[in-house]
């Protein structure tokens, strides 16, 4: 009985809020407040539960039938966990910000239903057991996603939401095709199965994964089809972050993820001579994205070519194809995570409280923002992969994968990385923290005022600890890295 | 009492109730009739299900009016198909005559108006005349039925008297007559080769030849004019958009399905061995045309309502994929009849989807006083609701989940590749892009910040009308095995094997 049940409760804890809020009145914000985080919380409540059980070995499983063989299909294993529980835990840290953030501005009813209905997507992807199933919460996070970006309905916004659906819906019509062209062929796809696919024509397959990959591509940003990332900068802070760390870019992730490990599997994606090109493909991004964001000075814009660059570790780690890359690149799908929320966080706060976007206009600020600006620093060490952070746990790993895989170049395209991290965040650390703010006679606040609003300072300071955290005790079985050597050793039989 | 449930005469109410009502309806004037015609749409539902429960328990449902047999008198057949059609309109009529109220329910303290007194009865005796078609098993019937539908849908284009509304009522008389007669030629036709027209029983007959041919092309041309396939499309934007909010969202949602239902039984039904390759290649490829050409122009339109009509257009088209498709690819699968099926639920979903945008696009006239699409700031704070609704019904549309019109997609799609027919795949995944294309564009100036000036306050329960119809669509994507188990009752065989 609980097994069917839970994943439709933990389906039910963002779904039921964003069904309550489109329903109230604007003012109501109390309510709305309450409704948000009971619901975040209760989530995070039920994902303890499941990861208890799940390490245990159980499965949870709701069969929902669309057409006879044709299911939708919730399962929780180990692989859906580790995304669910990211998205858990930082979606309650992003609803504190959000509501901290918004204030008192308009259509806040629209936004938070519709930022809950994103999480519910997130949460259904992540729990989905069947291609279909995975399709249509994709999708569902697409639309979901595009009030949000155009929430502040200026020009430029509708501008940017444009370019989203059009980059966005593109690749989901190649990521159907795909689907149906294997489907077509096999029948239903399901995660579990391993080896249905073998007897396949491999021009068939070959194609599929290329449509598929290459649809799943656009929301996980590998170059070429990343351009609608940097532009969808000019949605409100909270938004970023979702785009960047909860949902958007981590869904096309996890998507290729799930293709490569259950739907093709590792053996099947080398012996068709895929892995290579994906790992040549993500690297590109890797090197592309870190020389882009060098370049800009619009700290937002900056920030949105780190995830270009740091999401294709996770692609690069699964194409490699060996168990250990393969941990490599699952961990950072929770590492970069953690490290780039509390960028975006960040950012966002010091535009509030400083008006700081540009690069320049953040000198001093570690004097006016401690905090902030702390939390913003580990963040970028880790990024950058100085260790002992989470950063460093990825890159070691997938630096060790690339070797036991034979594919030395990875050592260097992931020391180029480091180097390039390295150039274009340590400028922002040295203005902050040494050189004086540009109004000398900055405004005399209070000590404890200085921050801005606790709202906006708590989860930064929260999710640099975790990040902190994940690289200090990565040794432990329930750290990120603990649980990503549980996957890739049920995935592997190993 | 499940027996009771059982033998009742729902099929036989169906259609006498909505005529009764329409007749009724007539003496009894402006003032009472909305109130008579929304009683008898109510009881639409109900009997729709009533009439599945009996389908359900006993198979397909026959029944000769007054006793009479098939060849003689006037039978009636409901199979799932007809069951299905019937709920669907059964409940968009229902919405729709809710919706209808604002425009056409006499206002206290004002006299009757013509539009108030005609509007009602002109709805029930469309709702008749659906029922006839989806019910009929003779193609003389179906001819009758047809008849009655058009003569009730051209005065509600008009019925408001506006001059452009006229000129379109014309033209939309125009194609629909040139239909029927060229129906009536082939059943005439049909008639003189077999000596009768009962589909049951010119199913067993069918013989080859030139007569036979030649009626098939003939009554197969007058419904493509009445489906309004490209090219024969040119009445339909301009009627659905001129006529009032609430005719069109029947007109788009149903009418157009009536004479597509018919075009179904004729090719499934009635002469499937008959329907050479050819013959389903060019309706696919003339489906094809109107989804590329539809969504294009979709795209184009200025006025909210036009763009609306014209994306009808184009999801007309998708419908006429199912000749070609039908049968394929159902080897890997475990499902039957997947194209056909998918063609089907597409047709369902889209009524609901496109009802409610209709009645969307009524309220915001209501509203604004005008429908262009780029003086539409701030429409998503004037009524967020009905702009919801909109974006939900969008989905079936651009064919994306959760919606009645992605599964009917995944279905035709898969039926497409697994035929190795792939080149059917890429107008429908191009059409969806299209549709995304003019929903979002209608979406963003709704979305767009600024207050709209002078917008008249419209009643949330007002917007919950066509935000039931789409969630009613969403529904259907969420849980359709139940049409699909429904659909599998009385199927022709040509449906799981193709035609040909």
């Amino acid at each position: 009985m609980t097994d069917a049940l839970l994943p439709a409760l933990v389906l039910a804890t963002s779904l039921l809020p964003a069904l309550v809020i489109f329903l109230l009145p604007e003012p109501a914000w109390r309510l709305r407040t309450a409704v948000n985080l009971a619901g975040a919380a209760a989530k995070l409540a039920l994902v303890v539960v499941m990861l208890a059980g799940v390490a245990g070995g159980a499965t949870y499983e709701l069969r929902l039938p669309l057409v006879p063989g044709l299911d939708l299909l919730l399962r929780v294993d180990a692989l859906a966990l580790l995304f669910v529980t990211l998205s858990a835990f930082l979606w309650l840290l992003t609803t504190i910000y959000a509501i901290a953030y918004l204030g008192d501005g308009p259509d806040q009813s629209r936004f938070f239903g519709f930022f809950s209905l994103c999480v519910a997507a997130t949460t259904g992807i992540a729990l989905s057991g069947s291609l279909i199933t995975f399709f249509v919460f994709y999708e569902l996070l697409t639309l979901s996603t595009w009030p949000l970006v155009v929430h502040r309905g200026d020009a430029g916004s509708l501008a940017a939401g444009r370019r989203y659906l059009g980059y966005t819906l593109g690749g989901s019509a190649a990521l159907l095709l795909g689907i149906l062209w294997l489907e077509s062929a096999s029948g239903p796809v399901e995660f579990t199965a391993h080896g249905r696919l073998v007897g396949l024509d491999a021009g068939l397959l070959r194609g599929c994964f290329l449509l598929m990959v290459g649809g799943l591509g656009v929301k996980a940003a590998l170059v070429p089809l990343h351009a609608w990332l940097p532009a969808a900068m000019v949605a409100p802070a909270p938004v970023s972050a979702l785009l960047h760390a909860v949902a958007v870019v981590k869904a096309g992730a996890f998507g290729i993820t799930r293709v490569v490990l259950d739907v093709f599997g590792p053996g099947l994606v080398q012996e068709l001579g895929l892995g290579l090109p994906l790992a040549v493909a993500a690297s590109f991004t890797i090197l592309y994205g870190s020389l882009r964001a060098l370049a800009q000075s619009d700290i937002k814009r900056r920030l949105a070519f780190s995830t270009v660059s740091q999401v294709s570790y996770i692609a690069l780690g699964l194409a490699l194809a060996g168990p250990v890359a393969a941990v490599g690149g699952l961990v950072h799908l929770v590492h970069q995570g953690l490290m780039k929320i509390t960028l975006f966080f960040c950012a966002g706060a010091l535009a509030e409280t400083l008006h700081a976007h540009r690069v320049e206009e953040l000198d001093g600020a570690g004097r006016r923002m401690p905090l902030t600006m702390l939390a913003f620093s580990i963040a970028a060490l880790g990024m950058i992969g100085v260790p002992p952070m989470a950063g460093f746990v990825s890159k070691w790993w997938l630096g060790m994968g690339a070797l036991q895989a034979g594919q030395p170049w990875v050592l260097a395209v992931l020391a180029g990385s480091s180097l390039l991290n390295a150039a274009y965040f340590l400028p922002l650390l040295h203005r902050a923290w040494f050189l004086p703010p540009r109004d000398a006679e900055a405004p005399a606040v209070p000590m404890f005022r200085r921050e801005g609003d606790w709202g906006l300072v708590l989860p930064p300071v929260i999710t640099a600890a975790a990040a902190l955290a994940a690289g200090l005790f990565a040794a432990f079985a329930f750290s990120p890295l603990g649980w990503a050597r549980l996957i890739i050793a049920r995935d592997y039989g190993l | 009492m499940a027996d009771g449930l059982a033998d009742g005469p729902w099929a036989e109410l169906l259609v006498a109730l909505p005529l009764a009502g329409m007749l009724l309806a007539l003496p009894l004037g402006g003032r009472q009739a909305h109130r008579l015609a929304l009683l008898v749409l109510a009881a639409g539902p109900v009997l729709a299900l009533l009439l599945a429960a009996q389908l359900w328990q006993g198979g397909v449902v026959g029944v000769a009016l007054g006793g009479f047999a098939a060849p003689l008198g006037i039978a009636l057949r409901a199979d799932g198909l007809s069951v299905l059609m019937l709920l669907t309109t059964a409940v968009v009529l229902c919405a729709t005559g809710l919706a209808a109220r604002a425009g056409f329910a006499p206002r206290p303290g004002q006299g009757e108006t013509r539009a108030g007194l005609l509007f009602w009865p002109l709805l029930l005796a469309l709702w008749g005349a659906l029922n006839a078609v989806f019910l009929g098993n003779d193609l003389f019937n179906l001819y009758v039925a047809l008849e009655l539908l058009t003569l009730a849908a051209v005065p509600l284009v008009c019925i408001e008297g506006k001059p452009e509304a006229v000129a379109a009522a014309l033209r939309y008389l125009l194609f629909a007559l040139l239909g029927s007669v060229l129906y009536l030629l082939g059943a005439a036709l049909l008639y003189g080769a077999h000596g009768t027209l009962d589909i049951t029983l010119l199913a067993a007959r069918l013989q080859p030849g030139p007569a036979t041919w030649m009626a098939g092309a003939l009554m197969t041309a007058g419904l493509l004019a009445k489906t309004a396939l490209y090219p024969l499309h040119l009445w339909l934007p301009p009627a659905h958009a001129a006529a009032p909010a609430a005719a069109s969202a029947v007109l788009s949602a149903l009418v157009v399905k009536a004479s597509f239902f018919i075009l179904l039984r004729l090719w499934f039904d009635v002469m499937p061995a008959l329907a050479g390759l050819g013959g389903a290649t060019l309706l696919g490829g003339l489906g094809t045309a109107a989804i590329l050409a539809g969504s294009l122009l979709a795209l184009r339109q200025e006025r909210l309502k036009l763009a609306i009509a014209y994306s009808t257009m184009a999801q007309l088209g998708y419908l006429f994929l199912m000749f070609p498709l039908a049968g394929g690819g159902t080897e890997a699968q475990p499902w039957s009849a997947g194209a056909w099926t998918g063609g089907v639920l597409h047709a369902v979903s889209h009524a609901l989807a496109k009802a409610a945008m209709f009645l969307v696009a009524g309220l915001v006239l209501q509203a604004a006083g005008h429908d262009r699409i780029r003086a539409l700031q701030g429409l998503g704070r004037a009524m967020p609701v009905a702009v919801f609704a909109f974006g939900l019904a969008g989905l079936s549309l651009m064919g994306l989940p959760p919606s009645g019109g992605f599964v009917a997609k995944w279905l035709l799609l898969t039926a497409a590749l697994a035929s190795g027919q792939w080149w059917w795949a890429v107008p429908m995944l191009a059409g969806g892009l299209l549709a995304a294309g003019y929903v979002f564009r209608l979406l963003n100036p709704a979305l767009s910040a600024g207050e709209g000036q002078g917008w008249r306050p419209v009643r949330r329960r007002w917007q919950a009308i066509p935000l039931a119809l789409a969630l009613l669509s969403v529904a259907l994507g969420l849980a359709p095995l139940l049409p699909y188990l429904l659909l599998g009752l009385g199927r022709s065989p040509a449906a799981e094997e193709g035609l040909g």
